[in-house]
């Protein structure tokens, strides 16, 4: 059987939970492999949330907040960035491909964007295989 | 009513553990009154077959100390559980790992590279590595097995408390042993020994908004005694760490390091401190993020200090290590 890579969506609620119901109804055809769980905003999403998916058997990550200057509470999205620019550091360190986890900005228009995103990271996690295999 | 019978064990560890049970000073006069030393390895010359030869559970309460990383310890660690009613990891590195578990982010060959050959002090010109096995005219000799990972204390066995710190105080363990002979101990399976808060909680210096527009190293800069540390951009663990310790190292102008592992209901420590410690980063501009968050040596290895076995993700996740 082939691998298809399990990857874990968190989405703010307010543009990227938008941008993908966007993509549905506008019946956009993309890979099937996100699982998305929608949260307040980008900012809420703790680093421990992305450690949990990846404990638990996802093979990627995708974290989605609204573009710089965009949210919905002023700030969340600035936060989850610079969570995001430590957390690559600490992954790097404990051997995860940085293409299994990235923070993209997505606003409710951009149901394309999003099909996109999520296409060319299953794309590039097919490539690197399981992530639990490379587990000891 | 009778003695208690206790027994005192190392596994990977450094010795300070040992040593801050002897450090109650002249209390240890008093635990000789409460108990009956069973084993302790660093002090009293018990072998390991005078434990196999006891019946099951007949040591009252094992306090061990250290992490698993060989088959002695790990051999050990089975027999004393057999043998004992209460098992205590005792000590950060039975606890969560501790130091000897940032080999983690290793594998057991890199391990033994570095070790036996590439360290600026090694001088090993005959690249004598130790073997597990090795005959000699007077017959075969046996080393324990160095495992590929570091474990702690209950990835191996069932732990009935855990007493954190690096060393745990003095004072902790003083209380700790006094409760354990009056029968006074909470559930099972709960940290003893440390408080319910946060180290922050019992710290003493000025907190204000926290912005950092620059980390700073102990090593070079030294801080206001007076105001919170990760105020000044030095890396202190305070917020992701168990209070417990009266925030010693603060006291001595050193940042927290983390030894009392997280705080009730993290689950991992080092996360935690990467989200505080990002968060409070001053700057919207992602190029300057960059600069500022890539002034932070080693980050990895900061926040998971004493906590990498017990950690989400237990250590590097590379082919090699599988």
């Amino acid at each position: 059987m082939t691998f298809e890579p399990k990857i874990v969506g968190i989405l703010c609620n307010w543009c990227s939970y938008t941008g993908a119901d966007l993509a549905g109804t506008a019946r956009i055809t993309y890979a099937p492999n996100v699982r998305i769980v929608r949260v307040m905003c980008s900012g809420r999403v703790d680093p421990t949330f992305v450690l949990h998916a990846l404990r638990g058997g996802a093979d990627g990550v995708l974290i989605a907040g609204c573009h710089p200057g965009d949210c919905h509470y002023q700030a969340g999205n600035y936060k989850a960035m610079r969570r995001y620019e430590l957390l690559k550091r600490v992954l790097d360190q404990f051997g995860v491909e940085p293409a299994r986890v990235r923070l993209e900005w997505v606003s409710a228009s951009e149901g394309e964007r999003f099909a996109s995103i999520v296409n060319d990271m299953t794309d590039k996690i097919r490539a690197l295989g399981p992530f639990k295999e490379a587990q000891g | 009513m009778a003695k208690l019978k206790l027994a005192l064990y190392w596994a990977a560890a450094c010795g300070g553990c040992d040593v801050a049970v002897l450090d109650i000073n002249e209390r240890i006069l008093k635990v000789a009154e409460l108990a009956d030393l069973l084993l302790w390895p660093v002090a009293l010359d018990f072998k390991y077959r005078h434990v196999e030869a006891m019946p099951d559970g007949h040591i009252d309460v094992c306090l061990f100390n250290g992490a698993v990383r060989n088959s002695e310890n790990e051999h050990v660690a089975r027999l004393l559980r057999k043998k004992s009613k209460v098992l205590v990891a005792f000590g950060s590195c039975a606890y969560m790992g501790g130091i000897p578990g940032l080999a983690n982010f290793f594998s057991r060959r890199e391990v033994l590279q570095h070790v036996y050959s590439d360290t600026a002090s090694t001088v090993n010109p005959g690249g004598t590595v130790p073997l597990e096995k090795v005959r000699i005219p007077a017959g075969e000799l046996e080393l324990p097995t160095f495992f590929q990972r570091v474990r702690t204390l209950d990835q191996v066995v069932l732990v009935d408390y855990y007493l954190p710190g690096c060393p745990p105080v003095v004072d902790q363990v003083w209380a700790v042993i006094e409760a354990i002979a009056a029968g006074n101990l909470p559930p099972p399976g709960s940290v003893v020994g440390a408080s319910d808060s946060a180290l922050c909680d019992e710290c003493e210096r000025k907190k204000d908004e926290k912005k950092i527009k620059q980390f700073r190293s102990v090593a070079t800069y030294r801080p206001d005694p007076e105001t919170c540390l990760l105020e000044q951009g030095v890396i202190c663990c305070g917020p992701a760490t168990r209070a417990g310790c009266g925030a010693k190292c603060v006291k001595a102008n050193m940042p927290c390091r983390g030894c009392y592992g997280p705080p009730p209901g993290v689950t991992d420590q080092g996360a935690k401190m990467l989200s505080a410690v990002a968060s409070v980063v001053d700057s919207d501009d992602p190029a300057e993020v960059e600069r500022i968050i890539s002034q932070i040596q080693d980050p990895a290895g900061t926040f998971y200090r004493f906590s990498l076995p017990s950690s989400l993700l237990n250590g590097a996740h590379r082919k090699e290590i599988a």
